[in-house]
């Protein structure tokens, strides 16, 4: 124990000492570090987990962004945090026997989740795989490019992240910046996230995608309404995937790929819901999913409504 | 007392109560099965063509199978049914006819449709056949039938696709 009146030879005198100058170093060093940081990028620093964070804290966070994203945008933009909507769990349909592989369903959605056109992000990934292999996903092809869609003796099937029950992706984040909502969707806190890219390795289904540089897109095409758990503009070195349209589903709007497809193949709805027509589809019809021996229950049911 | 036979006093309701009920379904032109009409967007008409009347009402009914000539040369028929009669009324052409005689509107003329795609009609008020725009949890916007197929050549037309992904390794670039 440190004496009140302590000679330099005593020991506590020297740990005092080093105390008070690893303790100024310190501050030196952090002043060093953060003296070319304003305050929003220091609070931005020092943000916590998306889950930890209270609603005066949260809607801070979410103040900031907008004023950083209509700094850099040159528009307004809202961003929402919206919490999940009790008893919807979301399901979603695709008729493999309708879809015709026209990808007006990958470019909308480019447009409405503010992906990056410079490099170009795809959530959506349209396969086209031979009528005569049936679902083969190691020899499909997906940068198909014929004159018209469909060519005869093909199928398209698109493929976006299926929301898993069991997702391999969130067992994996060594940060947990990734979790499974409670009415399904599998999200991306893209402020936790440290790119590590675990969860990429980690996904069957290829559907997650990676920041490798800052991604542009032309501010005159953002969407302003956004949601922080889903199209709001991302940074560099983070991962990002399809989230059902977060912004739009909690709200009661089908997703943007719903709307945008001219034949009608996707169908969305609440599984809970036995009048949905999601579960119209899978009293009826012939469901199945995929790489169904991994385990994964994904919630992305493929069938065929012929 | 058995449970399954109905106590003697109450059968002369049970069968008055029968009777009516048969006697109900059978009347008015809705039909049991489509108890609720669809509320659709107004059917997609070419400019000026409707109400057909307006030319019609002066004209001849010609009954005979031919190459139409004079009008409607545009359309083709490439369908099941092989003549304008089958599904168009002769008498007043603002209506279309179903099979047993009887008269729709041309926005209820997914009625028509169904009578040989019936599986198809019963998708599509289901939800799972055809594009579904709206509040999935909400009002939900059906379209008609005829919206995607064109009821003359129905077969849906291919289109050119929108551009493949940039390949991976050339996405720097």
């Amino acid at each position: 124990m440190a004496k009140p009146n302590a000679k330099p030879t005593d020991r506590s005198y020297h740990r005092r000492s080093f105390l008070r100058l690893a303790g100024a170093g310190l501050a030196t060093a952090a002043a060093g570090v953060f003296s070319g940081c304003d305050s929003a990028e220091i609070e931005a620093f020092f943000q916590k987990r998306f889950k930890e964070l209270s609603r005066e804290e949260l809607n801070a966070v979410l103040r900031r962004l907008e004023e950083k994203h209509a700094r850099e945008l040159g528009r307004e933009v809202t961003i929402r945090a919206t919490p999940p909507n009790e008893g919807e769990v979301y399901g979603y349909g695709l008729d493999l026997s309708r879809c015709i592989g026209c990808r007006r369903c990958v470019y909308a959605c480019v447009e409405e989740n503010n992906l990056p056109r410079q490099p170009q992000m795809h959530w959506i990934k349209v396969l086209q795989m031979e009528k005569s292999h049936g679902i083969d996903v190691y020899h499909s092809n997906a940068y198909y490019n014929p004159e018209t869609v469909p060519q005869e003796d093909y199928f398209y099937v698109p493929v976006a992240c299926q929301q898993c029950r069991q997702p391999p992706c969130i067992k994996t984040c060594p940060v947990q910046a990734t979790w499974q909502e409670p009415d399904g969707i599998v999200v991306v806190d893209y402020n936790w996230c440290i790119g590590c890219r675990c969860c990429m390795a980690a996904c069957p289904y290829g559907a997650r995608r990676f920041n490798w540089t800052t991604p542009r897109m032309p501010p005159e095409s953002v969407n302003p309404d956004m949601e922080y758990l889903g199209n709001r503009p991302q940074m560099k070195g983070v991962v990002s995937k399809c989230t059902f349209c977060i912004q739009r589903v909690r709200r009661g709007r089908y997703p943007a790929c719903v709307e945008a497809c001219p034949t009608g193949s996707r169908k969305f709805g609440n599984l809970l819901d036995p009048e949905s027509e999601i579960r119209h589809i899978m009293n009826r019809k012939r469901v199945f999913i995929l790489k169904e021996e991994l385990g994964t229950e994904p919630r992305f049911y493929y069938f065929f409504a012929t | 007392m058995n449970p399954l036979f109905p106590a003697l006093r109450f059968r002369p309701l049970i069968l008055l109560l029968l009777a009516a009920t048969l006697a109900f379904s059978a009347a008015g032109d809705t039909d049991p099965a489509d108890p609720s009409q669809v509320q659709v967007p107004p059917p997609p008409f070419s400019d000026g063509i409707f109400p057909c009347s307006d030319c019609h009402e002066y004209m001849e009914t010609n009954p005979e199978i031919r190459e139409l000539e004079d009008e409607h040369t545009d359309i083709h028929l490439h369908h099941g049914p092989k003549w304008c009669w089958d599904c168009h009324n002769p008498d007043d052409r603002d209506y279309l006819r179903l099979a047993d005689g009887s008269l729709i509107e041309f926005d209820e003329s997914y009625k028509l449709c169904g009578q040989c795609h019936g599986p198809k009609l019963r998708d599509w008020r289901l939800g799972i056949h055809g594009k579904r725009t709206g509040q999935w949890n909400g009002p939900k916007e059906y379209l008609l039938c005829a919206h995607c197929h064109d009821p003359h050549t129905p077969a849906f037309k291919s289109m050119k696709p929108l551009p493949p992904p940039v390949r991976p390794e050339n996405l720097g670039r």
